[in-house]
């Protein structure tokens, strides 16, 4: 059966079991919104092209699929790329789908025309220029493949307007031969042995688990691992969710933020277990102090991660489920037993004690009241996106994610304007799930206008925006490390918060004194519609413990 | 230390610009790179030098390995590699110092490829210490113009080497 571009673009979505596209139409991809007219899947209006790659994003992190995108050529394709490289630095499967000039006007400056695949080269996993029909559906097929596979990543396909208009025989390929493309899933037994080895050794291990383990979907054998080998567990932010926060083996979060007993833990161990982790400088600190008397052991699906930044002394790669159930297996073969290790969770208690996460009550509402409020009254059973900032640390200090997949958070980019639409995208995922963007009165207005797609489709995101008036953590750096010269931070007008959200056909409510918090969020929690929970905070509180840029992990300025 | 490094890549376009582009991204140095077809034509072969330690130059190969349109990475550091350069050096000569010139050519098996009044075109292949010192030896006489490729390399058949 001869099909044309357009044709063949969707019966290729079909066949992956797209059930979602985040888009924007315009002049290149009209063909594939024709045919769309008539097609199943369901298509999500965005008003910006951004928030269609965010939104995917939050799609794709809250189920583990690959978010798809739609957009046209030139300022459509310009306008995806901030969420192209927030998902390319968190390892987030997605597809760009985006429109381009006909072949023949390539490199002319054409009306719309951007070198997109050259633009996004150094932010994809990977990205096409499809230059003939004939080659469409195979590079769909790989584009699908490569997304989701190995290390995990977004793709772009750029689709000149000929190639949508052309016919040809569809044939969707069964099966992929890709000569330069193997990713290593299983991970070295003798390296796996010697793991184990060194971890019967150790009388003070900790495992530092990050976002890996959330896209291996390896929860729970890391919960088996730790709790069979008693070693208590530190995540990173991307990490959080993939080791139940409110397990007693739990360390919370290391690092710039982290908890003084996970950095403490961190810098006294005597070996650190890698799992699906980078040593991202925000996690480590100053490099020669990190872990100093620590033997490594990584775990990791991509090569590039192992000795980057440290020396691992024992590297494992492979896809970080696989290697677990290894060890898994391995523990119950040898029959290894459970080390009691008291001194050293005696010492981590210690720790523990003396430094609480904590904030002090005042007049006004604190921020992480607040974020604990939203815990205490959901349990923990929702989607947490955070925006960027203040508001991402204490979200991730002072909520407790007990299951993976339910935090959505802009990690490595750090992009303001990431939690609304990626919040959006994991409400179309699950419309009965209760998802709540935690933003900041700067970050909320990066994609704002998204509460029109939010509305429109009915989708009863809850938006917390914690508003002190300032862009938070911009100040609290100015306060801390440049005399307190508040240079371009504090804002002095704002929109009324209530009032936009009502404009929009949103509900809006507010709360300024402390006592009135617990009842905006049930109210708020409890509305079925698009609400803005707007907290008027206090403008000077600074998330702690902080650790000064490229300082070691134990020297934390604390509260 | 200087690595020379074997890429065999998919050839379609854009490519180089992958290979080039993870160099200048992650500040990575390249210092000469030849790119050309071989036998198999949906195949390329990229041979590029570099330097920095170790650590450097695995972080390299594993990146260029992670490129999805990279097949195989060679450090032919590992073991034995033939390696060469070809310059074409465009001399000034004159009546005195033709006899001069010539000899030159003739110790350094060069070749003379074109031929003016006032100056000879000369080819030379060799690893690069003998392009260097063939240049070294023109420049009292006169060097108009040079033209250089990168260097192209293969592995020697011993059998010792490790990939």
């Amino acid at each position: 059966m001869k099909l044309k571009g357009a044709e063949i673009f969707l019966e290729c979505l079909q066949r992956e079991q797209v059930q979602v596209i985040f888009g924007y139409p315009g002049g290149s991809v009209l063909d594939i919104y024709n045919h769309l007219y008539d097609a199943k899947i369901q298509h999500i209006l965005v008003r910006h092209e951004q928030a269609a790659v965010h939104a995917a994003d939050g799609y794709a992190r809250a189920t583990g699929r690959v978010g798809v995108c739609l957009v046209t050529s030139g300022p459509g394709a310009t306008n995806t790329v901030t969420g192209i490289a927030t998902a390319y630095m968190d390892s987030i499967p997605l597809i760009v789908f985006s429109g381009q000039v006909p072949t023949l006007l390539i490199g002319n400056d054409a009306f719309q025309e951007a070198d997109i695949v050259g633009i996004t080269r150094p932010c994809t996993k990977h990205n096409y220029l499809v230059r003939d029909v004939k080659e469409l559906a195979v590079v769909i097929k790989e584009a699908f493949y490569i997304a989701h596979s190995g290390r995990p990543g977004p793709v772009l396909v750029d689709l000149p307007k000929d190639v949508l208009r052309e016919s040809t025989e569809f044939h969707y390929p069964e099966q992929l031969a890709m000569r330069s493309y193997r990713p290593t899933y299983k991970g070295n037994k003798r390296q796996i042995v010697r793991a184990m080895e060194e971890i019967q050794k150790s009388r003070r291990p900790v495992i530092y688990a990050g976002g890996g383990v959330i896209s291996a979907n390896a929860s729970k054998e890391l919960l088996l691992f730790a709790k069979k080998l008693n070693i208590p567990v530190t995540t990173t932010l991307m990490g959080l969710g993939g080791f139940p926060g409110s397990d007693p083996l739990c360390l919370g979060m290391l690092g710039m933020h982290g908890t003084y007993w996970a950095n403490m833990a961190v810098t006294h161990c005597d070996l650190l277990i890698a799992i699906g982790a980078r040593f991202d400088d925000r996690v480590t600190g100053d490099l020669n102090t990190f872990a100093p008397a620590a033997k490594i052991i990584h775990m990791d699906i991509d090569p590039t991660s192992i000795s980057k930044n440290i020396k691992v002394d024992i590297p494992i790669v492979g896809d970080v489920r696989e290697i677990l159930k290894d060890c898994l297996a391995l523990i119950s073969k040898e029959k290894i037993k459970k080390e009691g290790r008291t001194e050293w969770f005696a010492e981590i208690n210690q720790w523990k004690t003396t430094h609480k996460l904590a904030y002090k009550p005042g007049p006004n509402i604190k921020p992480q009241q607040v974020i604990e409020k939203i815990y205490e009254i959901t349990k923990g059973d929702c989607i947490i996106a955070t925006e960027v900032g203040q508001n991402q640390m204490w979200t991730a200090q002072f909520f407790t994610f007990d299951r993976p997949r339910t935090l959505l958070t802009s990690g490595g980019l750090g992009t303001m304007g990431y939690g609304f639409p990626a919040a959006i995208g994991a409400q179309v995922a699950y419309p009965e799930r209760t998802v709540v963007d935690i933003a900041g009165d700067g970050s909320i207005q990066m994609n704002i206008q998204e509460l029109a797609t939010a509305v429109q489709y009915q989708l009863p995101v809850k938006i917390v925006i914690l508003n002190n008036h300032c862009l938070g953590m911009v100040r609290q750096w100015q306060e801390l490390f440049y005399d307190k010269r508040y240079s371009q931070s504090l804002f002095h007008t704002h929109p009324d918060f209530v009032k936009l959200a009502e404009a929009y056909g949103a509900v809006g409510l507010r709360a300024s004194k402390p006592e009135e918090v617990e009842t905006v969020i049930k109210k708020g929690l409890s509305t079925p519609k698009t609400v803005i929970m707007e907290f008027i905070v206090e403008s000077e509180e600074g998330v702690y413990p902080i650790v000064p840029a490229g300082a070691p992990i134990n020297k934390m300025i604390l509260l | 230390m200087r690595h020379t490094i074997s890429v065999l890549v998919d050839n379609k376009p854009g490519v180089l610009a992958r290979v080039a582009g993870l160099f200048s991204g992650r500040g990575f140095n390249i210092e000469c790179l030849a790119v050309n077809e071989t036998l198999d034509p949906t195949v390329s072969q990229m041979t590029l030098v570099t330097r920095g330690d170790d650590q450097l130059i695995e972080q390299i190969i594993k990146q260029l390995n992670k490129l999805i349109d990279v097949i195989k990475v060679i450090d032919l550091e590992n073991g034995d590699y033939v390696g060469r350069e070809m310059a074409l050096i465009k001399v000034t000569v004159d009546d005195s110092k033709r006899s001069e010139v010539l000899s030159i050519i003739d110790i350094f098996r060069g070749k003379v490829v074109d031929i003016s009044p006032h100056y000879y075109t000369i080819e030379v292949t060799g690893d690069e210490d003998k392009i260097r010192a063939i240049i070294e030896l023109f420049k009292p006489l006169g060097i108009k113009e040079i033209a250089r490729t990168g260097k192209v390399a293969l592995t020697r058949e011993s059998k010792d080497r490790k990939a």
